[in-house]
């Protein structure tokens, strides 16, 4: 089947299989390969992309469910050279060791600030549950969320 | 001011974080192109005669480049090995690429299929039809050693591989002796990323393969030797590794298979397994049954300590029966025990191969003498932190000779004790456990300590390859035998090389993880990447700089003691605007070789770091629910290189010691089959089950290396792991309960209330 999917701001339309997932859409004809798949259950959230600003797991999610929509993977987080305040955050507070869990990790993350952004420790705690993280304990993610969303605040006063 | 000590940010970060790294899936290689898939078929069956294997439908399917079973195979099994103390294992236990007659585990794989697209390979091994004639499964280890049902009757054993003698007079003289069975049950590593592999054969003849894998230069070996390869046949690169935590140490014979595979096919290929796959076929974790025995006088002071241990080697012995090698070391602890005894025994059973985990023997070590210390606290009814400071070896006594004849290099333990104690505020916490006793709340306070050490570098005799070089442009490569998969060894070598040569770290490049570029190394494991590669770049570097120093002297035709580096440039001491850069140095030195060293670095001996966890949970007496609230640690594995990496490894540790004395478990049923292949039923440990962590920095150096480091990397799951199990028993202690078996699940802790 035919799909026009905004990927990063760009409007591609491509010829899909109909059981495409999206996950894979992303992967192999988009040529995007910083989402990644860690799980068949949909229970690791390395996969989580934005589709039309809210975080989806892309792994659960077809291709053609996703025909007219955007979607935002990490590649297209950042504003030309510049980290968008979420990414940076997780390099200034060390959010990330192996790297395989954070495209994931980044996107749900932006997604829980933009619903809520002063979120308390707890808060972000179990606003991750559905994204699994094997090497950094966590310690080190939840403070950079709440550090993205110190900066964000701050901007905005 | 030196670099070293500082918090760096990560250099590999920025990468991953825009487009997310490259890993073995990511890669799109031109040597790729036109790659094939590989898809396994696996047994369904725990133990199984395998009669006949019709792959006649399955070739038939579209898309299919050929079904291989191990009948078409002409590679040797992989032999066993080695086993506790590097003994020798039966030869009949070797695992073969493919199973042939026998099925030994849910999991193994039977055939191979490789198709055009990763799809048609699920289609086509749905058809491949393995007649199965079911033989009784053992599974647990007590039956196993039993030797009723036999995994390899030619071996006419389920034991592989035992160890040490009882002494019948060990417990003389003590007035009190405490005795119990635990279990430090199996578990997955469960790295995010599952494994994964490609290859490509080359018009020259050789083999590059792209692996998930901690070990290049081991992989290399191992492919060479199992597919008959000449020496320098083989190329493997690691690119960007999703976690590893001891799983990805060996070669899988999954993975070997790919280049046979491959060169059968006539066509690069590539696998990635899915997770479920993952979980029934990766190497598994820990799996020891223990028996522990603790005996001492009423003064809390310990005199002498059993334990009798049964790893459950699965179906194949890998590493695993020789891992117990050093719980039977470490079996003594932190502790001045005279007297300590370890026997062991490595059984198979028809489950999955146990391997390297996060600690790899000492976590298991650590678990059994910090549940026994506190088991014999109890009997002599003092407090368990108590009896810690009153039996840990004192600073005056390191170099210390344990029962088990390692030497410890240095320690702190009590003063380690009481700083943890007092920045968790201990008393006021015993006081609200209290108040919450006699006030019967549903809620209850349990305080769970463990003091460990530990031994890094433990296969410190191959040392570890370093080469630095100054390039003519001012930049400077970095070569090493180790090789990261997360723990940031770009960022800390290169620190190390700033420190020396003056050159921004931004200037050194890391290489690190292909064959062809680092011909010699031993990857990254054990916690060894510091102290062994970590010395050997810092060395390569300390030669690179007084050969610069030299040549900087002879070029300015001054003395070698008056030129200095400045930031970055060699200058004249005390003549600032007189001077040579690195570039120019480099450049001059072309015709003499370079500006360049290797250093291959052995260390005398291991490096033994230490440290205490506290943990603070709160049980819920009416589900039995456990809540993690507090953790507090000290881990000492001297001085610090960059603080926010020491950091980062704490925290995954602790998260994957609290995860398994609360959650994770690998667990089959009696039949063998797998409970918990997937993420939706192995637990996980998620954010939300984890407090903010409370790291005290204590650093007290080894003079085993020239950085003074010791090992950093496990150090939380081996201190965390007893802390958090102790805990939970503490939180239920003045109710009778004395133990409670990991993972300590709702069910067991209500079990175990119910009981008591
Ligand atoms: S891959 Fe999508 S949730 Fe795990
Ligand atoms: S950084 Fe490795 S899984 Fe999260």
């Amino acid at each position: 089947m035919h799909v026009t999917i905004n990927v990063n701001g760009e409007e591609h339309g491509d010829e899909v299989e109909d059981r495409t997932l999206l996950v894979h859409y992303i992967r192999d004809t988009r040529g995007l390969t910083g989402t990644n798949v860690g799980c068949d259950t949909t229970s690791c959230g390395a996969c989580t992309v934005l589709l039309d600003g809210e975080s989806v797991k892309s792994c659960t999610v077809l291709a053609a469910q996703a025909d007219g929509h955007s979607v935002t993977t990490i590649e297209g987080l950042a504003d030309g050279e510049s980290m968008h305040p979420v990414q940076r955050a997780f390099q200034e507070k060390h959010g990330l060791q192996c790297g395989f869990c954070t495209p994931g990790m980044v996107m749900a993350s932006v997604s829980l600030l933009r619903e809520n952004p002063n979120p308390t420790d707890a808060e972000v705690r179990s606003g991750l549950e559905g994204n699994i993280c094997r090497c950094t304990g966590y310690h080190n993610i939840v403070e950079s969320v709440l550090a993205a969303a110190e900066r964000t605040t701050e901007a905005a006063e | 001011m030196s670099i070293l000590g500082t918090r760096v940010e990560r250099r590999e970060d920025p990468r991953l974080l825009t487009s997310g790294g490259v890993y073995v899936d990511d890669l799109r290689e031109p040597a790729l192109e036109g790659a094939a898939h590989v898809t396994f078929v696996r047994s369904p069956m725990a133990h199984a005669r395998i009669e006949a294997i019709d792959v006649a439908d399955a070739a038939a399917m579209p898309g299919v480049l050929g079904v291989f079973t191990g009948a078409d195979l002409d590679v040797d099994p992989v032999a066993p090995g080695p086993g506790l103390g590097g003994q020798p294992l039966p030869s009949a236990m070797a695992r073969p690429h493919l199973a042939r007659d026998v099925a030994r585990y849910v999991g193994e794989p039977v055939a191979a299929v490789v198709t055009e697209t990763l799809a048609q390979g699920e289609d086509a091994a749905e058809l491949v039809s393995v007649d199965y004639e079911p033989l009784d499964a053992v599974v647990d280890v007590d039956d196993a050693l039993r030797d009723e049902v036999l995994l390899f009757p030619e071996a006419g054993t389920n034991t592989a591989a035992r160890s040490g003698e009882r002494d019948e007079s060990l417990f003389d003289g003590c007035d009190v002796v405490v005795t119990r069975r635990i279990e430090n049950q199996r578990l997955a590593a469960a790295p995010l990323e599952t494994r994964a592999a490609a290859c490509a054969w080359g018009d020259d003849g050789r083999l590059t393969m792209w692996l998930s894998n901690q070990n290049a230069q081991a992989c290399r070996d191992a492919v060479q030797e199992q597919l008959g390869l000449d020496e320098g046949q083989v190329r493997i690169i690691t690119p960007d590794v999703g976690g590893g935590f001891g799983a990805k140490i060996g070669v899988d014979p999954d993975a070997v298979l790919l280049g046979w595979l491959s060169r059968r096919a006539g066509r690069p290929l590539r696998w990635s397994e899915s997770r479920s796959e993952n979980m029934v076929a990766m190497t598994h974790g820990r799996g020891q049954r223990q028996t522990v025995t603790i005996g001492g006088d009423r003064e809390g002071r310990v005199l002498a300590y059993r334990l009798d241990l049964v790893q459950d080697l699965g179906a194949y012995p890998l590493m695993s029966a020789f891992l117990p090698t050093f719980t039977g070391l470490m079996a003594g602890g932190p502790y001045d025990i005279a007297k300590v005894e370890t026997t062991a025994r490595c059984v198979v059973t028809n489950t999955m191969s146990t391997a390297a985990y996060r600690g790899a023997g000492r976590p298991e070590a650590t678990a059994a003498i910090e549940r026994a210390v506190d088991l014999f606290a109890a009997e002599v009814g003092l407090d368990p932190a108590e009896v810690r400071r009153r039996n840990a070896v004192r600073p005056e006594q390191f170099p210390y000779r344990t029962a088990t004849g390692l030497v410890y290099d240095s320690g702190e333990y009590v003063r380690a004790i009481d700083a943890v104690l007092e920045a968790a505020g201990y008393r006021a916490l015993r006081e609200e456990q209290a108040r919450r006793r006699s006030e019967g709340a549903i809620r209850q306070l349990g305080l769970g300590i463990s003091l460990y050490v530990e031994i890094t570098a433990p296969n410190n005799a191959e040392g570890e390859h370093g080469h630095v070089e100054v390039l003519p442009d001012g930049s400077a490569l970095v070569l090493t035998g180790s090789s990261a998969h997360g723990q940031g060894h770009a960022t800390s070598f290169s620190m190390l090389v700033a420190d020396q040569l003056g050159i921004d770290i931004d200037r050194i490049q890391i290489v690190h993880g292909d064959t062809d570029r680092v011909p010699a190394g031993a990857g990254t494991m054990g916690s060894r990447s510091l102290q062994l590669g970590g010395s050997a770049v810092h060395r390569a570097a300390v030669d690179v700089r007084e050969k610069g120093r030299a040549l900087a002297a002879e070029l300015i035709e001054i003395d070698e003691a008056d030129v200095e580096l400045v930031d970055g440039d060699w200058r004249v001491r005390g003549a600032a605007s007189v001077g040579i850069s690195w570039a120019e140095l480099a450049e001059r030195a072309r015709d003499r070789g370079g500006l360049a060293a290797d250093v291959h670095f052995v260390s005398d001996s291991p490096t033994f770091p230490f440290g205490v966890h506290l943990a603070v949970v709160e049980v819920d007496t009416e589900t039995g629910g456990v809540e993690h609230v507090r953790h507090v640690t000290v881990d000492d594995a001297g001085p610090v290189l960059n603080p926010v990496l020491a950091e980062g490894q704490r925290h995954g540790g602790i998260a994957q010691g609290a995860a398994q004395a609360l959650l994770e478990h690998m667990s089959y049923d009696t039949d063998g089959n797998p409970q918990t292949a997937n993420f939706a039923d192995y637990a996980i440990i998620t954010a939300s089950e984890l407090p903010r962590f409370e790291l005290l920095h204590m650093e007290t150096p080894t003079t085993l290396n020239p950085l003074g480091v010791k090992g950093i990397g496990e150090a939380g799951t081996i201190g965390a792991t007893p802390a958090v199990q102790n805990a939970v028993v503490d939180a239920l202690s003045h109710l009778g309960v004395s133990h409670i078996d990991m993972p300590t699940t709702p069910e067991r802790v209500w079990a175990a209330i119910n009981e008591a």
